[in-house]
């Protein structure tokens, strides 16, 4: 008989890798960064809200980049905006996620030929997690894009390299 | 077996390995990226103007103090209305003139004027003018 094989009967005692804790814990407590840039905020808010209620995935809003862990980019990215996105991103703490939501943050949306003031999709500034599409994408849509980066943080590893972005499917 | 103060041993060595398995476990996993755009001070994402360590008017310093003062007066005064009935009359007595001591030193502050929040800004002292002037000035002041 082993040290530890078929020993206990308590209940309380779990064996993990340290990878599965960390991801866990880093999916399970995605604090957000409180701002929003157009209309999709407004689909955000409603996700935020009791109907859908993202607070269930440990979602909390964060008034400060230096407690967030995860950067909603809900609607159009100015030029203007771009370089404060792009600080606030720098700004936040490793490790640290990004859902563009909607079609403005994912290509420019109706923007993408004749805006003159539009980012052509956030991805130019910042490095993006999942896409979001929609204009504005329903909250159901927004709920699949955090689950689906749920999902990605699950897969992640300590030493490999950072995962490839993932994409909600259109339905 | 153990002596007590050999279990208090045992905790501080335990708990300084504990602290430094931490540190140790943290800085081994722990993503570590700094950049001098993250050790920049928040400012709403635009650049920072000025220094973060602004300085409070003096006058802070005063009423800071009094509140201080009146926030541990309160302190006291929760036990000794926990326990009043049972010690009487003395504590009662005791009470007043403890409270009738830091009313002195209020009112002291209060006559002094260190509670007049609108003070002018003192005037600098008028060196380039003549006394002429500066009687005149005065008069004109009256």
């Amino acid at each position: 008989m082993g040290l530890l094989d078929k020993r206990f009967e308590s209940e309380n005692i779990v064996i993990t890798t340290v990878e599965d804790v960390l991801n866990w814990a880093r999916l399970s407590s995605l604090w957000m960064m409180q701002f929003g840039l157009a209309c999709c905020a407004i689909e955000m808010m409603a996700a935020s809200a009791s109907h859908f209620d993202i607070m269930r995935f440990g979602i909390i809003p964060r008034s400060s980049p230096r407690q967030a862990d995860l950067m909603i980019v809900a609607g159009t990215v100015t030029l203007k905006m771009a370089s404060r996105v792009k600080r606030l991103y720098e700004q936040m703490p490793d490790p640290k996620y990004v859902i563009s939501m909607g079609s403005c943050a994912n290509c420019g949306g109706p923007y993408w030929e004749h805006g003159y003031h539009v980012l052509k999709g956030v991805d130019r500034v910042i490095p993006v997690d999942v896409y979001v599409p929609g204009c504005p994408p329903r909250p159901e849509a927004f709920l699949e894009g955090i689950i689906k980066l749920r999902q990605k943080i699950r897969r992640e590893s300590i030493v490999k390299k950072k995962l490839p972005p993932v994409y909600v499917e259109e339905k | 077996m153990l002596t007590e103060f050999a279990k208090v041993l045992l905790f501080l060595f335990i708990g300084v390995v504990f602290v430094l398995g931490a540190l140790i476990t943290n800085r081994l996993i722990r993503p570590h990226r700094p950049n001098a755009e993250k050790s920049t001070i928040y400012e709403c994402g635009e650049e920072p103007i000025g220094n973060p360590w602004v300085r409070f008017n003096i006058r802070f310093y005063t009423v800071a103090l009094i509140f201080l003062i009146f926030d541990v007066e309160v302190v006291f005064l929760f036990p000794w209305a926990v326990v009043y009935k049972e010690l009487g009359l003395f504590a009662f007595i005791e009470m007043v003139v403890f409270l009738l001591i830091l009313i002195l030193g209020y009112a002291y502050a209060w006559a002094k004027g260190d509670l007049e929040w609108d003070k002018p800004r003192p005037k600098f002292l008028d060196v380039f003018s003549t006394e002429k002037q500066r009687s005149e000035k005065a008069e004109v002041e009256i």
